[in-house]
Formats: C-alpha cells, sequence, structure tokens
C-alpha cells in the first residue's frame, strides 16, 4: 500500500498522519515533499504520526532521518508518535532509537512542543 | 523498481509457505528486498540492459536466497558503520547493514563483474519439515 498522508493542527503542532509504507519509490518523496512543504509555510512544530505505518524500509529510514535533519537546519522540530512494532525494531536495530524523540501518547507529544 | 516489489513479494510468500513466523517472514522479505534494490540501484546502476538473477532454496535446514548483479562489484568489508554515533544522522547507507542483521548468514562473492549475495536465514527444526 502506497504512503496516504492527512494534517491537522493541535496546539501549534502539525500532526502528519502517515498511513501505508514508507519505502524506495512508495513513500519517500512525498514524505519529504510534506515536510519541506510544512517548513517553508513557517511550521516550526511538525508530529508524524506513524501508527498506521507497517513498512519501511532502508531508504525510508533515511528518509526520515533527512527530515528530522531537515527540521533542525531549518529551525523547526520533527518527533515521532506511534511506533508500529516493526518501525520500532527497526529503529531500534539502526540506532535511530536515540536520535529521535518517540511518544505512544499523542497529548503528551503535543505538550513536549511547549 | 517493479522487479524489487515482486522479489520481495515472492520472498515473504515462500517464507510463510514455509512456514516461518511473522517476524522470520518479515526479516526475510526485507533482506531480500534491501539486497534487490542494491542490485538494481548500486549494483547494476539502474540500467535496463542489465540483469539481476534471484535464486531461491529451501533445504529444509535453510532458507537461502542468492541475488547476482552484472554490476561493478563492492568492497563489502570497507563499509561505514551506518550505527556509530558519526553516521547516525546520514541519510543513506542502511542497506547492507540490515540484511546482516536480518539474516543469519550473509555472503559476498566478486564475480568480474557483478556481485553474487547469498542470504540464508537457519530453519527451525519444525519450520523445515513438510
Amino acid at each position: 500500500m502506497a504512503l496516504t498522508i492527512a494534517s491537522r493542527e493541535i496546539d501549534g503542532v502539525t500532526v502528519l498522519d502517515l498511513s501505508g509504507r514508507i519505502t524506495l519509490g512508495e513513500g519517500s518523496v512525498q514524505l519529504r515533499d510534506a515536510i519541506r512543504d510544512l517548513i517553508s509555510k513557517g511550521q516550526k512544530n511538525i508530529l508524524l504520526n506513524l501508527g498506521e505505518v507497517n513498512y519501511i524500509d532502508s531508504s525510508g529510514l533515511g528518509e526520515l532521518v533527512s527530515a528530522y535533519t531537515t527540521s533542525k537546519n531549518l529551525g523547526a522540530t520533527l518527533k515521532l508518535l506511534r511506533l508500529t512494532k516493526k518501525v520500532h525494531d527497526l529503529l531500534q536495530l539502526t540506532k535511530l532509537y536515540t536520535v529521535f524523540d518517540i511518544f505512544d501518547d499523542e497529548a503528551s507529544a503535543i505538550a513536549s512542543f511547549k | 523498481m517493479e522487479s524489487v516489489g515482486e522479489v520481495e513479494a515472492t520472498a515473504e510468500r515462500l517464507a510463510t509457505e514455509a512456514g516461518l513466523d511473522e517476524d522470520q517472514t518479515f526479516h526475510i522479505a526485507m533482506a531480500v528486498r534491501e539486497a534487490t534494490v542494491n542490485a538494481v540501484l548500486h549494483g547494476n546502476d539502474y540500467d535496463p540492459a542489465r540483469q539481476i538473477d534471484v535464486i531461491f532454496e529451501n533445504t529444509g535446514e535453510d532458507f537461502i536466497f542468492t541475488i547476482t548483479d552484472e554490476g561493478r562489484g563492492f568492497d563489502p568489508d570497507h563499509l561505514p558503520d551506518p550505527s556509530a554515533p558519526e553516521n547516525l544522522l546520514r541519510g543513506t547507507g542502511r542497506g547492507i547493514f540490515l540484511i546482516r542483521s536480518l539474516m543469519d548468514e550473509v555472503h559476498f562473492r566478486q564475480l568480474h563483474p557483478g556481485t553474487e549475495l547469498t542470504l540464508i536465514k537457519h530453519l527451525a527444526p519444525a519450520a523445515g519439515k513438510t
């Protein structure tokens, strides 16, 4: 299943609800464009909800890292919400778990931006 | 890249049919996908005139995928460790690391030209029986 991205605003935080796969050719470019679009519009607080992302490959992991560094370099903050077991395991395996701020609870994630 | 999806789906189906559990099936399908992406993009430089070959074998003890490209080859022993602190924020370079992490054995053979990559998952005794 290709990646779908829905956007919503809560207390100054843009939540991107991602659903599907983030892989080479299936979502990586969409995610990159969505992040760049948000930052170009001046959004500073971005929360990626990965609760419906059932698959991510090395390209998708690289895209998450790029989203993180791009956000940071441009003065924005990007955090992750609700990892599926597969994505969680891959972030641990690659030690990317140490890079991101990761939350299971949306309210806590939103509050962390204040 | 359609061939990558086909190979990945085939690996997943074969692993499921062999009785491997969900995690093992995921690991095999992902490793095979990463190896095939590497063969198409980095091995064959996305050249449609070059082929990749994928061979599957279930010996009863091992689940084996062999993926061969027609590219220039590379030295797998001198790749940067993507999990090292200085490399964590790199956007690329995690494919071979994931393959090695997800499979029980990974062997590279340089063919001049081309690279043959063999991925092995050891089967639990019950999973290998038919």
